[in-house]
């Protein structure tokens, strides 16, 4: 079942990928980061049942992670739809020329 | 059985994924993620991580999804239909980008698996473990003996990313 989960793995990360370049909603961006740590995980999973539990430990930890980033990632995501009231990425153009 | 089981789930994770990115309202984004997450705590049972299963779909499904939920509501982004794709440059950009990462993933799958499996095993190596503490045990021996500095590291990240949320969020007086 090792390659079969590898390649779930590599297709929701590839997916993930692209929702992350082609979407312009900042949340909907940010779920497909999700997606990319969630494929990321798989990928752990499916080896530690081969090499040992240490990659399930890891996963704990990337689990925890994820959890701090979508907290802070939402409070920017929050505090910058109070200055342009919209989650629109093209839209956030300060930095820009 | 098992393999069944497998098939159903990967289809339902991968079904789900191009959900999350195809649709338009941020809302149906999220359930389709919801699908992802818990298809794929059901490929971590098949795999033989049990306590990680449940933990992904409390923390993740549960948690970290209703927090999503709780910011597309309070921001009223629930009847945003527009589509928010991007143009034709983007498309080419993302198609490419995507096209050489998942290329790269099919040649070494493709070539390799073979020599990995029989490199790592018979997938045995954690049954012992699982026999030995019991699937809850199994990864709390090692997360308190040999990670339980990284353990505790992880709760002080977690007090910072508290304390960084609320700053972030608090309105500025």
């Amino acid at each position: 079942m090792l390659a079969e989960s590898l390649v779930v793995a590599g297709a929701i990360f590839v997916l993930g990928t692209l929702g992350v370049i082609v979407r312009r909603n900042a949340i909907v961006m940010f779920l497909c980061i999700e997606l990319q740590l969630n494929a990321v995980n798989l990928t752990f999973v499916a080896f530690s049942r081969y090499v040992g539990i240490e990659g399930q430990v890891f996963v704990f930890f990337v689990m925890t992670v994820a959890a701090a980033e979508a907290a802070v990632g939402l409070a920017i995501i929050i505090s910058i739809f109070r200055h342009y009231e919209t989650v629109n990425v093209d839209k956030f153009n300060l930095l820009r020329w | 059985m098992a393999e069944l089981l497998f098939y159903v789930f990967a289809a339902v994770a991968i079904g789900g994924a191009v959900g999350v990115v195809m649709s338009r309202s941020p809302v149906a984004s999220l359930l389709f993620m919801v699908a992802t997450l818990a298809s794929t705590a059901g490929i971590y049972v098949l795999l033989e991580a049990h306590f990680l299963a449940a933990v992904q779909i409390m923390v993740y499904a549960g948690a970290i999804m209703v927090l999503f939920l709780f910011v597309i509501m309070l921001l009223n982004l629930g009847h945003d239909y527009e589509r928010d794709i991007r143009g034709t440059v983007a498309m080419v950009v993302g198609f490419v980008v995507t096209g050489a990462i998942g290329g790269l993933l099919a040649w070494q799958l493709g070539g390799g698996t073979a020599g990995l499996s029989t490199n790592l095993g018979s997938g045995d190596a954690i049954d012992a473990a699982l026999r030995e503490h019991g699937a809850v045990g199994a990864i709390a021996y090692p997360l308190f003996t040999d990670y339980v500095v990284a353990f505790e590291l992880t709760g002080l990240l977690l007090f910072v990313a508290i304390v960084g949320a609320l700053v972030l969020a608090k309105k500025a007086s």
